[in-house]
């Protein structure tokens, strides 16, 4: 890594103190320095603008929020030692003494106050931060280490939204601009890593921030290079110029694990893959007879073909051949390790006569036919699932033409309602927060199914999964969550495929804690022995 | 000649208003970029801001006069997904795709002129029939595949190159170059071969065949009478008289290398502007798109122009007022 802190005299200066601090703690300290691959482009360092992965991948090295997720993506304290309800519209958090942000002041509930206030102010977001903000209509700030966030309704997720808000030093950000932490000046967080530099398209270079309230982390200097390209990433990890790559393709998972110098790291994913179905149109777009005749009927709103259409797939097929075992069946919205998964729900079995009984005694024994849409560079191998289900689905006689695009047409469309049959992944921090934009009544008013593409609808299940949000209680509403799991799946609103494997690669000598919610997290890094 | 750059400005005017227009409802078609970025937790409020905020909730055509209003002020607005202006996000990664272009282009002209040379005067030996055989596989064998075979052999096997970026940069005239520097040039040498084989195929073929036309021309017959050397009839005659057809073709292709080094940077994690505007088509970056695409069509205008006058020079036969009729 001769190229590290070059073109930005500050960075030199930044190395040039920590090599010194490291030459002083003596040959123990030696310098240690990783370089990752990551997948996607970074668009800011400012952790406020736009919610997207990449850019909280990073943030998560500079900031840190009031909770953290841990590698179940099951909350864990993070700035905030500890939090309770005080009542069933305010929670109290009480702070983390001694947290010292990068330009060593103190963090204060100030502090936390301000980031809350942020996001709503960045008004030309296209994916703003409010979602986590907007519920919290008052604040109040007993002492320095102390904070009060008052909701105007019982609302159980605000130290899950809590996770996603990050904390930036006040008196950095006030008033500072997009650029102002691109460059560095603003991005001032409590991290384990501060901003060493930016490189719009190329990397993000981190240096390890000494005063970390944490165990210190274990590389002085990190680079993470943007290498949006598969092939280019992998071939890069081959030859030795990074030392992990995340999101390693599947057809290249083989020959990695077949390299005795390199190891891979897997775990379940957040991220559950399913089809959506029209319920509520008649007919929905592109579903007519074989002969092309409109049916007369929306075959969806029938919980007999919805059950047939799940029975038709043979997910585990999908798994070993497409999927090259990095994933598993689903039989819930959110992987195992999430809060509110329901572990007594099993994946539909793989029944090609049976589903074809369904369909007949649901008047459709000759099946039917229908537009498969299906997005080509979202999801794990997207368009191949998609055309593995179309031939599924031909063995139960309804053919499923397969429509694929790119994300950036699909989701536009998809949104629009023009698709009977779409496929769409969701990755969640909780069952009943999945259940909230999936499969409740949709509703603009009351913020609920916001991506119910299908306009499925059940009373009971809105009424128990409100009921859910409004229970402080974490053990009664995990327990609420479950259930209403329970009964949504036994309807099947949508078609559950599976739950994709995160899955990352590294020198042999590295080990990662693997993390349900995909982030590559440099700190959690460590070098086996 | 001054009335005819004139014209030729104005007419480019013309180009630049249609080509807005058309990205612009172009770009619209396709679908909402705040459905891309938008966190899948947000609720239908929450989306409605943001399209407003971003002033997506416009009709178009109001949407497209707000952007010439501010384009006429040098304004092409700020990008969606970096929340920073479009003409800088391009600017900052137009060297680093500049560079590249313009190595990959001495590649093809120092390797192909006298390859071409060399084939053309030798048709028949066996050097020469192995330059057309080789030029052939320029041309056809996909740039992607060259790239990452390139990577398999120069990087993962014989582990000689960097297998992707861009190596450090050093300011030059204010603008940071890689290719001062032993570890920048490292970088540079295998993006820059894969960009130039197509053009490299390009070069070769048509300096044979000019230089095996230009030989039976009357002008060389009557310099070998003349009893002048092989190296100044090759070199002076014959070179000045096949670099018309060579100058044009360079010069359109490098504007196409500036525009479609995509393939090439995106396997090379090479930090240039094709990556950016691939990226930003993802994600509908509308700002960024229309910007990019301006810049790249200013650039063929002025290098079109660049090669017409060119012309002029290298001919004096050709008048550029003629190109008024």
């Amino acid at each position: 890594m001769t190229d590290i802190g070059n073109g930005d005299p500050r960075s030199g200066a930044l190395f040039g103190c920590l090599a010194l601090l490291v030459a002083l703690a003596g040959p123990a300290g030696a310098a240690e320095s990783l370089r990752i691959g990551m997948s996607a482009d970074v668009t800011s360092i400012d952790p406020h603008f736009v919610n997207i992965t990449p850019n909280n991948n990073v943030a998560w090295h500079i900031f840190e929020a009031l909770t953290h997720v841990d590698a179940d993506a099951r909350l864990v304290p993070g700035l905030a030692e500890s939090w309770r309800p005080l009542d069933p519209t305010t929670w109290e958090f009480k702070l983390r003494r001694g947290v010292r942000f990068h330009d060593g002041a103190e963090l204060t509930a100030e502090d936390v106050a301000f980031s809350i206030d942020r996001p709503a102010t960045l008004t030309t977001s296209p994916g703003p931060f409010t979602t986590f903000t907007r519920p919290i209509v008052a604040k109040e700030t007993p002492d320095r280490y102390t904070i009060r966030l008052k909701t105007a309704a019982p609302y159980a997720m605000v130290p899950y939204d809590m996770n996603s808000v990050y904390i930036v030093s006040k008196k950095a950000a006030a008033g500072a601009t997009t650029e102002d932490f691109n460059t560095g000046k603003a991005a001032i967080g409590t991290g384990p890593y501060r901003l060493a530099r930016f490189a719009r398209g190329d990397r993000v270079e981190l240096a390890r921030y000494d005063g970390y309230w944490g165990p210190q982390a274990p590389w002085d200097r990190v680079v993470l290079r943007i290498v949006p390209n598969e092939g280019a990433r992998v071939t890069a990890l081959l030859a030795d110029d990074l030392d992990a790559i995340e999101y390693v393709p599947t057809a290249d998972l083989r020959r990695i694990r077949a390299t005795p110098r390199f190891r891979l790291e897997q775990k379940v994913s957040w991220r559950t893959l399913f089809f959506t179905l029209d319920q509520h149109r008649e007919p929905p777009p592109g579903v007519t007879g074989k002969d092309g005749r409109p049916l007369g009927r929306n075959p969806f709103k029938d919980p007999r073909v919805r059950e047939a259409i799940a029975k038709a797939l043979n997910r585990q097929a999908i798994v070993d051949r497409v999927m090259e075992g990095a994933a598993v069946p689903a039989a819930n919205l959110v992987a195992p390790p999430v809060f509110g998964h329901a572990a007594s729900l099993k994946p539909e079995a793989h029944d090609v006569a049976g589903a074809r009984k369904l369909l007949a005694e649901a008047g459709f024994p000759d099946g039917f036919a229908m537009t498969l849409a299906a997005p080509n560079n979202r999801y794990l191998n997207d368009d191949q699932i998609a055309q593995a289900v179309a031939q599924m689905l031909a063995r139960v006689g309804i053919d499923a033409k397969v429509a694929t695009l790119p994300l950036a047409t699909y989701f536009s469309r998809a949104r629009n309602l023009d698709f009977a049959f779409a496929m769409l992944g969701w990755g969640s921090f909780s069952g009943d927060l999945a259940l909230r934009s999936l499969v409740m009544t949709y509703d603009a008013d009351r913020g609920t199914g916001a991506w119910n593409w299908g306009r499925y609808s059940n009373a009971s299940l809105d009424r128990l999964v409100t009921q859910a949000f409004a229970t402080v209680d974490e053990r009664r509403r995990e327990a609420l969550a479950r259930e209403a799991m329970a009964l949504a799946m036994a309807d099947r609103p949508v078609i559950l495929l599976h739950h994709q494997l995160a899955t990352w690669a590294m020198r042999r000598e590295l080990g990662y804690a693997a993390r349900t919610d995909e982030y590559t997290l440099a700190h959690h890094f460590r070098r086996e022995r | 000649m001054l009335v005819y750059v004139i014209r030729r400005l104005l007419q480019s005017v013309v180009v630049l208003l249609a080509m807005s227009l058309l990205v612009f409802v172009g770009v619209y078609a396709i679908g909402n970029p705040v459905d891309i970025l938008i966190n899948p937790n947000a609720d239908q409020e929450d989306i409605e801001r943001a399209i407003k905020g971003l002033g997506l909730d416009k009709p178009l055509w109001e949407q497209y006069f707000v952007f010439l209003r501010q384009a006429l002020a040098g304004d092409l607005g700020k990008s969606f997904a970096f929340n920073v202006p479009a003409i800088q996000l391009i600017v900052e990664r137009m060297p680093a795709t500049i560079e590249l272009a313009t190595a990959a282009t001495l590649i093809a002209i120092v390797f192909g002129l006298p390859l071409g040379l060399w084939a053309g005067l030798k048709p028949r030996s066996a050097a020469g029939r192995t330059i057309m055989a080789g030029s052939i596989l320029g041309f056809s064998l996909p740039t992607f595949w060259v790239g990452l075979m390139l990577i398999m052999v120069f990087s993962v096997h014989l582990g000689w190159l960097p297998s992707s970026g861009r190596g450090p940069t050093t300011p030059l005239l204010g603008v940071p170059v890689s290719f001062l520097s032993w570890d920048g040039l490292r970088h540079l040498v295998m993006p820059a071969t894969n960009l130039a084989l197509f053009n490299l195929a390009l070069v070769i073929r048509l300096a044979r065949a000019g230089t095996r036309e230009a030989l039976v021309q009357d002008y060389v017959k009557f310099a070998r009478a003349k009893g002048l050397s092989n190296a100044r009839i090759v070199g002076v005659h014959v070179l000045k008289n096949i670099s018309i057809p060579i100058v044009t073709v360079i010069g359109l292709q490098f504007g196409s290398l500036i525009a479609f080094a995509i393939v090439t940077e995106t396997i090379f994690a090479w930090p240039g502007m094709g990556k950016l505007i691939i990226d930003s088509i993802n994600v509908l970056d509308r700002p960024v798109i229309v910007a990019y695409l301006l810049i790249i069509v200013t650039l063929f205008i002025v290098i079109n122009l660049l090669v017409d006058l060119l012309y002029s020079v290298l001919d004096p036969r050709i008048r550029l007022a003629d190109a008024r009729t």
